[in-house]
């Protein structure tokens, strides 16, 4: 009961043996997560969490059979790392990494997009399986199996909802950061399209926030293709015009890409939209 | 981080894109000489990075020096839209016979760089996109092989320039781009592009932004950053890097995560408080870093309260609150503070803020209601 990865996923660890990568690879390793080889270029033939390290993805991927990456590796060198994983044949690419320059990533996309390789991100919390595998860095513990898929193209907002709704002892199929950059792997639509046909997701959640047309477009998708309840929520309301708020990809500009528009979308497409965090939880009880 | 005109129109000419050969003068004395060594009429133009110059009479044509100077003296100090005028352009005044926009941008839904042009030049283009969004046309341009020649003919035709302009328009074209993908741009803009009496087209007004997060590859032109029109603020949060963007209400923000951030916001002013700031202190903060966070925040005169609202991911709550209680200490802040941390290592975190008598919340609106009473002076 999931989508894009559960207890089958062989996760290889770009970066490994860095700070983040080391500190986030246990946290994954204590939830259950099947890590299966860590990346360092100079670092091979090491071990590392009790995990073999190799020079590169392609070593990796030979020597574990591996399926799925993801990457914690600084923004300079991550869209290479995307690059590397899916020239290896990797089916599932988790770049947590933010700060990513957008014309690095508008030719690392044309090239995944030539792959059969997904990619998850960048700027993105990763996704969770709830008691099958973590591939990223959410705080597992919130998380409960369960009914609901959520996407989001946020982190904490996304930690903040689940806790709203395993708090109500409802649980998650799989949730799934999309990422904050205007140039993502995945968007809102896939996902979207993943759960409706997941036979164990009975709900989705969907959180938003200012910038691009993302929202609007899944809207449009969600009124011709999804029959499944969809509750939304739009971070941004009270974002000033012209500023990028943190996320690279959240800024109105020219008058376009603001909360009351993607809510007016949501709405029209039949989702009711939270007024909070917290509420998303309420209104996805209502619907179960 | 935007770039000056004059700075902008400097990188264009760099990639075979005519210019003016105007120069920059700080005072009205410079402003003359570069007048007469131009001979003929100029145009005084402000340098500031803000839209909308002209109407706010800081674009002046001047028809002799002496003129020049004078224009210059009335600029030179100006207050447009909040910032000083302390630079002006001098450029030789062009022949205007048409004006056509020429802009790169990314194309979020399209994830490309994506050629814009209308032969509505010398206006806003979202007033174009507005009144009439069938005079903007298009052009994604492939990463893998750039602006190809067709592309620039296409859109030459499209804009219904003479045959004779489609060499010098894709010239143009194809520099802009080259001009775009070398320096990391975000935005690249030449408004107007000018067909002159003869034919000729000139690049007189040029606009860029550049990717911040593509900076680190462009020393030279990170250092063109103009601090002077930056908030002070801003600047200290950028240096730390740390998300920060002022706003007009009363309580102080402090939230790990954007999207959290705007919801942290949005949830102040649904319980009928108003944010004083945008603020993320981003992932994997340190105690130092959320020190500063906290100096930026209570930098800011209108602030009552400060709703600290931690969810840890890749930040821990322990990290948060031993740098919050080093920053307070440091600081010794007299506004009253909420503070919720919830996630990784959130049971070390809270503990430590209740050891030192902070008020914590678990829920988010529990904690945004806690705010807002707070900053109404109402003791919780």
């Amino acid at each position: 009961m999931s989508i894009l990865v559960n207890k089958d996923t062989r996760l290889i660890v770009q970066g490994l043996t860095g700070r983040e990568g080391s500190f986030h690879a246990s946290q994954m390793l204590d939830y259950g997560t099947n890590i299966v080889a860590g990346v360092t270029p100079g670092k091979g033939g090491q071990e590392h969490l009790g995990v073999p390290v190799f020079n590169t993805v392609r070593e990796a991927k030979a020597a574990t059979d591996a399926n799925a990456s993801i990457i914690y590796v600084p923004a300079r060198f991550a869209g290479d790392a995307i690059l590397e994983a899916t020239e290896a044949g990797i089916e599932l690419v988790v770049c947590i990494t933010e700060g990513n320059p957008v014309l690095d990533m508008i030719t690392v996309k044309a090239y995944v997009d030539q792959h059969p390789t997904r990619l998850i991100g960048p700027n993105c919390p990763g996704l969770i399986s709830p008691g099958q595998a973590k591939v990223g860095i959410m705080p597992g513990n919130i998380h409960i199996p369960g009914p609901v898929g959520v996407v989001s193209r946020s982190g904490t907002l996304t930690y903040e909802a689940v806790f709203a709704l395993s708090n109500k002892g409802i649980g998650q199929s799989t949730v799934v950061g999309i990422g904050g950059d205007p140039i993502i792997g995945t968007k809102f639509i896939d996902v979207l399209k993943l759960f409706q046909d997941d036979p164990d997701t009975e709900a989705i959640v969907m959180i938003g926030e200012i910038g691009g047309a993302d929202e609007e477009m899944a809207a449009e998708f969600i009124k011709e293709y999804v029959t499944k309840p969809v509750v939304g929520f739009i971070a941004g309301q009270t974002a000033p015009p012209g500023k990028r708020m943190g996320h690279a990809g959240a800024i109105i500009s020219g008058g376009k890409g603001t909360a009351a528009e993607k809510i007016k979308a949501l709405e029209a497409a039949g989702v009711p939209v939270a007024s909070h965090p917290e509420e998303i939880a309420d209104l996805i009880a209502a619907r179960l | 981080m935007k770039l000056h005109e004059y700075q902008a129109k400097r990188i264009f000419g760099d990639y075979g894109v005519p210019v003016p050969q105007g120069e920059v003068a700080a005072t009205p004395e410079e402003a003359r000489a570069i007048a007469e060594r131009i001979g003929g009429p100029v145009v005084v133009k402000a340098q500031v990075l803000v839209g909308g110059r002209g109407k706010a009479g800081g674009v002046k044509l001047a028809k002799t020096p002496e003129e020049a100077e004078e224009k210059a003296r009335e600029i030179l100090g100006m207050d447009i839209k909040g910032l000083t005028v302390k630079k002006v352009l001098i450029d030789p005044a062009a022949d205007i016979q048409d004006e056509i926009y020429l802009g790169m941008i990314i194309d979020r839904a399209r994830q490309r760089v994506v050629m814009m042009a209308s032969a509505e030049g010398g206006v806003e283009i979202e007033e174009v996109a507005a009144t009439n969004p069938d005079a903007i046309k298009k052009v994604a341009v492939d990463p893998f092989l750039g602006m190809k020649g067709y592309q620039a003919i296409g859109m030459a035709s499209a804009l219904g320039l003479d045959k004779s302009q489609f060499r010098p328009f894709t010239k143009i074209a194809t520099g802009l781009y080259n001009a775009f993908v070398a320096s990391d741009a975000e935005l690249a803009e030449i408004n107007p592009l000018v067909v002159q009496g003869d034919g000729s087209l000139l690049a007189v007004d040029g606009k860029m932004v550049l990717d911040d997060n593509g900076l680190f590859r462009h020393p030279d032109l990170a250092a063109k950053r103009d601090l002077d029109e930056e908030d002070p603020y801003e600047t200290k949060a950028r240096e730390a890097d740390l998300s920060y963007i002022k706003l007009d209400g009363e309580i102080g923000c402090m939230v790990n995560g954007a999207g959290l951030a705007m919801a942290t916001m949005d949830i102040v002013k649904h319980f009928g408080g108003a944010p004083a700031n945008f603020l993320d202190i981003g992932g994997g903060a340190d105690a130092a870093k959320v020190a500063t966070a906290l100096e930026i925040i209570l930098g800011d005169p209108n602030v009552k309260a400060v709703l600290v609202n931690i969810f840890g991911g890749i930040t821990r709550c322990d990290e948060v609150a031993k740098g919050l209680l080093a920053a307070i200490e440091d600081v010794k802040p007299e506004v009253p503070f909420v503070i919720r941390l919830v996630g990784t290592n959130e049971e070390e975190g809270r503990a430590l803020m209740a050891a030192a008598n902070f008020p914590t919340a678990r829920t988010l609106a529990e904690a945004a209601q806690m705010a807002v009473a707070a900053a109404k002076g109402e003791v919780k």
